[in-house]
């Protein structure tokens, strides 16, 4: 009865633990990574979602009756490949944040955009 | 015949389960980072070649079999390797084995800044 | 029972995950989690699934986020403030979502709405219809192909966003000073460039296995993709990034990336100039089901391409953006001491 619902459960702890790492971590890998375990909890929540009691896997072979659905097997493949190439763009992006700003921490680069904004309107001003 | 090869196999397994069992306690207990590799290493090597040959005795499908020899074998090529790599990684890096020396120096110095 | 188990492993990781500084030790924890995610997924039936996220998530995404961060620096600067508001706001969602999974069908009932609908004609049909017995390679490939093509092409994009973002121009002089170096490292290496030179052939051979068993077993064009780059991600860390691009061109590999989303555009529009629907492979050939047959190899060929030249192609940019860094630092070094 309530272990019926563990599954859930434990995809919405994982998924909060990934919300908050991106939400609180200044540090841009840190929130990557908190990305992917926010994805990873989905692809679970799907995963368990396709099991059936004493069902096998979907490939047909002789002398079995039944099967756990394949049609969510399918979309989270697909989106496991999709999640790392994405995952791989993000970390391209963070490459060329370090580059520019010499750091990765939110805050820092955050710091030197608005000393940046002030220098430029101060010397507006100026002129 | 059977019954032999299900004793045969079910004592096998039983000691590489035994020998993995020890080999995760070696990891968490041995104090230092070599001795701890071994543990692993025992796992790896002979705790999973154990059970597979285990395994191996019971498989009836020929491609079963196979398989299995095939594992076996990769695992035996590819344990010992990543022992080595991560030994010598820890070695180029300044991990220093701990003999009976530097556990009297580093107990002196606990005692000296203890008394500081 | 086993589930339970893993999962409850899963949070702990992820717990251990928020707490750690050590972006390093962070890194290998998803690794942890991915190849824990993967066991999962073979205790839940899914053994295509498992088959990609231990190829992806335990191995390609780990070694990408370690190449990272040796440009990036591995130490996590801790925040002043206290996140009290982004716990308040994680406490809510997770009681709101919670709430809503009461409602939920209990796990592994066979009579959730999800298991009613047009799975049944999957599961039923799919051996008459396609004539392969995975069904989740004739859903992917046959069923949903259009979905697929989408997918194959949202990874090109990404393939080619990250070559225009860390793209450097090489320089021949480059290429030698890195050569001497790779010489020099050559001794200290010795026993494990032996070994990967031994498991590469295999590596490449259990890729095409899976790259062409994958009507029959677990496996596909996804899959075995990811493994063929990993072994050649392999060799170009252990023999050097200049060594790697000397053996496959990386012009080469990128034209390979297109190629095989073209391939995959094609057998489409051939479908469609034989007067059948865009990829419906059933007018491929006389035999409606070896036309099933021969468009579903021709696609996850075309995947399988896309794939593995994506992932060569994104990390031979990283490891390449990484050493452009370091000649760099090393110029400056010297231009500052002789000063």
């Amino acid at each position: 009865m309530l272990i019926g619902l563990f599954n859930d459960w434990i995809v919405v702890v994982l998924m909060m633990i990934g919300l908050y790492i991106v939400i609180a971590h200044g540090n841009l890998i840190k929130k990557l990574i908190g990305l992917t375990i926010f994805q990873t909890s989905v692809f679970i929540f799907y995963i368990s979602m396709a099991k059936i009691d004493g069902g096998t896997a979907p490939i047909l072979a002789d002398g079995i009756t039944q099967y756990s659905n394949p049609l969510p097997h399918v979309l989270i493949l697909t989106a496991i490949v999709v999640g790392i190439a994405t995952t791989a763009l993000g970390l391209s992006l963070v490459v060329r944040i370090k580059e520019s700003y010499n750091s990765i921490e939110e805050e820092e680069i955050q710091q030197q955009d608005n000393d940046e904004q002030l220098s430029t309107n101060k010397a507006e001003e100026n002129a | 015949m059977d019954i032999i090869i299900t004793i045969c196999s079910g004592f096998l397994l039983l000691v590489g389960s035994f020998l993995c069992i020890s080999g995760g306690i070696g990891l968490l207990r041995f104090p230092d980072f070599y001795t701890r590799m071994h543990a692993v290493g025992v796992t790896d090597t002979l705790g999973a070649g154990m059970i597979l040959v285990g395994l191996m005795m019971l498989s009836t499908d020929f491609l079963v079999f196979a398989k299995l020899v095939m594992v076996l074998l990769f695992t035996l090529l590819i344990g010992p390797t990543t022992s080595h790599v991560l030994a010598k990684a820890a070695f180029h890096n300044g991990v220093r084995p701990k003999d009976s020396n530097n556990l009297e120096q580093s107990k002196e110095k606990e005692n000296t800044s203890s008394i500081l | 029972m086993i589930d339970i188990v893993l999962l409850s492993l899963l949070v702990v990781i992820a717990i251990a995950i928020i707490r750690m500084k050590d972006l390093f030790a962070v890194v290998m924890l998803t690794g942890i989690y991915g190849l824990l995610s993967a066991s999962f997924f073979v205790a839940m039936d899914a053994v295509d699934v498992a088959f990609t996220e231990a190829a992806v998530g335990a191995g390609i995404s780990t070694l990408l986020m370690l190449v990272v961060i040796t440009m990036t620096g591995r130490k996590e600067k801790s925040t002043r403030h206290k996140p009290l508001s982004a716990l308040f706001v994680v406490m809510l969602t997770g009681g709101l979502l919670i709430y809503g999974t009461l409602d939920m069908p209990y796990f592994g009932s066979a009579d959730a709405p999800i298991h009613k609908h047009t799975s049944p004609r999957y599961i039923n049909d799919s051996m008459e219809e396609i004539g392969i017995p995975n069904i989740v390679t004739s859903v992917l490939a046959s069923y949903r192909a259009f979905d697929t093509f989408g997918e194959v092409v949202v990874i090109f994009t990404a393939g080619i966003g990250v070559l225009t973002l860390l793209c450097v121009a090489r320089s021949q002089k480059n290429d030698e000073e890195i050569d001497s170096i790779n010489d020099s490292m050559h001794q200290q290496h010795l026993v494990i460039r032996i070994v990967a030179k031994m498991l590469i052939p295999f590596i490449f051979l259990f890729a095409l296995y899976v790259q062409f068993h994958g009507d029959f077993g677990p496996g596909g064009g996804f899959q075995a993709g990811v493994i063929f780059a990993s072994a050649i991600i392999l060799y170009a860390m252990l023999f050097g990034l200049s060594t790697a691009r000397k053996v496959i061109n990386q012009t080469f590999v990128q034209v390979i990336a297109a190629l095989g989303v073209l391939l995959y555009g094609s057998v489409g529009i051939v479908s469609l100039m034989n007067g059948g629907n865009f990829l419906d492979y059933n007018v491929l050939s006389s035999n409606p089901i070896a036309g099933q047959h021969l468009g579903i190899l021709l696609i996850e060929w075309g995947v399988g391409c896309t794939v593995a030249s994506v992932m060569v192609v994104i990390f031979f940019n990283f490891a390449g953006r990484r050493a452009f860094q370091q000649h760099k630092k090393q110029a400056q070094d010297k231009e500052s001491s002789a000063c």
